[in-house]
């Protein structure tokens, strides 16, 4: 008898920045831009509540959708700051990193056979995701000469009609791309047309430096269709404590957690009080870091400029996504470790459209930003 | 915030950030930078630019002091003129008028505690006006004008992550 994976499981390739991570690992004088989580530590209001709830011994499991409290607050916050109005009771649920919700999703609402338009490049977890559910990727590419943005035209040319659902993560990662509201609107029709439902990663929400975050869901008739996902992971630098959430109507939710109280039962509860002590008191660090990105973010494009490297204007997220100056990203990005001990990830783990850029990740400090860029100029020079 | 403010926040955080560093930051042409600094520094709002230093990795190591002084004022000398006199101390780094239980906080430095000690009895104590002095040698330094000292700053996030 030996461990056969599922079909499922072997289906899915080995996740392609485990060979960098491998490799990175190797060094022990790396600078980093190859992180996908902010550098700065949560709130200290935030952490404050997390060690207070231990300390009370608050350790046992909450109701499965959530703490009652959270949910509220999660509803009260998404109202005020992107005008996404969901019933706390119903309508919201709070899982363990934005990941479980994803995961939830796929699996609450996909059938084997069933496919999916993914918007590429994109967080890597989706594509092997939809596999697990058992349905297939369709991949739609964005290009850079859109600015990595959706658009009608790229659906309509990979195929998405025909497709079940889409994926779409906006601001993105890896390209720091966003889409206002009236760049959303030809993606929320062809949606309402191909009757898609929409499943759309927003952790990334607080992080939009040129314009006021847009929701798909906030559009006419997709609120019914969409599912929205976001968590406290990049707002408010709580990667390690794993705590999303999803909002999606009743229907919806009430599925997902169907898998969700059999498996996950609830999120934990430590981050669960931080999440709530978070979102009651922690605005003011939320946009001192922001601010932060968005300098770090000024100095990564001019320096880019300066090098000769096409890089469009990234505006959310905390990544650039430059040209890579060598045909072959992987072989740049490796060689870039090896002889100037700098860690970015190549664009082409990222899926379709990706190859050719590099992701570089500006969530470290400007002074290790500055020598970084440095190396990496004279790397290319 | 306003140009001046985020220079100066900018120059605050490093204050050997080049021109072109500072224009890049914050979106202005080198020149208008420029300006803004030879503003900032005709108007007297920027006084200086030092190092900030570990003294603790320096050989010999610098002996600093926190020192709580008290004063008795009378007609002809207030606080000002005592303030005067010891700022002139090549030896003193920093006076303060404070509220509370002591009236100036001063920092003191020497390259050695016998030196400071000297300094304190010899040079401050005998001020008229200082009633009382009261002298903590300074052990260990953990952050200075903002900035954390200690071996760097540890990066245990993975260096490549989703």
């Amino acid at each position: 008898m030996t461990f056969e994976p599922s079909e499922r499981v072997a289906g899915v390739p080995p996740s392609g920045i485990r060979r960098f991570f491998e490799i990175a690992e190797e060094y022990d004088d790396i600078i980093s831009l190859g992180v996908g989580e902010p550098d700065f530590a949560p709130p200290w209001a935030a952490r404050d509540a997390a060690i207070a709830s231990l300390e009370r011994g608050q350790t046992s499991y909450t109701a499965n959708r959530g703490m009652r409290e959270l949910r509220e607050r999660i509803a009260v916050d998404a109202d005020e700051k992107y005008g996404l109005s969901y019933d706390p009771d119903e309508e919201v649920i709070v899982t363990s990193g934005a990941s479980e919700a994803v995961d939830l999703a796929f699996r609450a609402f996909l059938d084997p056979g069933d496919s999916v338009a993914v918007a590429q490049p994109c967080y890597i977890s989706y594509m092997p995701g939809v596999q697990f559910a058992g349905a297939d990727v369709v991949d739609v590419p964005t290009r850079a000469a859109d600015e990595f943005k959706l658009t009608r035209e790229a659906l309509e040319a990979s195929g998405a009609a025909e497709a079940d659902a889409l994926v779409m993560c906006y601001p993105n990662n890896p390209t720091g791309a966003t889409m206002t509201r009236a760049e959303l609107e030809p993606v929320a029709a062809f949606a309402r047309e191909h009757d898609l439902l929409v499943f759309s990663d927003e952790i990334y929400s607080e992080l939009s430096y040129e314009h006021d975050h847009a929701s798909i869901a906030t559009l006419p008739g997709m609120r019914e269709r969409t599912v929205v996902f976001n968590g406290f992971s990049k707002a408010y630098a709580m990667t390690g404590l794993r705590l999303g959430y999803a909002l999606a109507p009743a229907d919806a939710v009430d599925a997902m957690n169907r898998i969700h109280q059999y498996t996950m039962l609830s999120a934990p509860t430590t981050a669960q009080h931080a999440a709530v002590e978070a979102l009651d008191s922690c605005g003011d660090e939320v946009r001192e870091m922001r601010a932060q990105y968005d300098r770090r973010r000024n100095f990564v494009l001019s320096r880019f400029e300066e090098m000769g490297i096409d890089c469009f204007p990234a505006a959310g997220a905390f990544y650039a996504f430059p040209e890579c100056p060598w045909a072959d990203s992987d072989e740049f990005a490796e060689a870039l470790i090896e002889e100037e001990r700098v860690a970015v990830v190549p664009g082409n783990v990222f899926g379709a459209g990706g190859e050719g850029h590099l992701r570089v990740s500006y969530a470290t400090s400007l002074g290790d930003l500055k020598e970084a860029m440095a190396r990496i100029e004279s790397f290319i020079t | 915030m306003s140009d001046r403010e985020e220079i100066l926040a900018l120059l605050r955080e490093n204050a050997r950030y080049s021109t072109e560093d500072l224009a890049r930051q914050t979106d202005l042409a080198p020149e208008e930078v420029e300006a803004v600094i030879e503003e900032l520094e005709t108007d007297g709002v920027i006084k200086g630019y030092q190092a900030v230093v570990d003294w603790e990795k320096v050989e010999p190591e610098r002996v600093r002091a926190a020192v709580e002084l008290n004063v008795t004022l009378d007609r002809e000398t207030g606080y000002d003129d005592i303030a005067e006199r010891l700022a002139k101390f090549p030896e003193v780094q920093g006076l303060r008028l404070v509220s509370g239980d002591f009236d100036f906080a001063m920092e003191v430095e020497g390259d050695s505690m016998s030196e400071v000690s000297r300094f304190i009895s010899e040079q401050v104590a005998p001020v008229p006006e200082i009633t009382q002095t009261v002298t903590h040698y300074i052990m260990e330094s953990y952050k200075e004008r903002g900035v954390e000292f200690g071996d760097g700053h540890d990066d245990d996030r993975l260096s490549i992550s989703p």
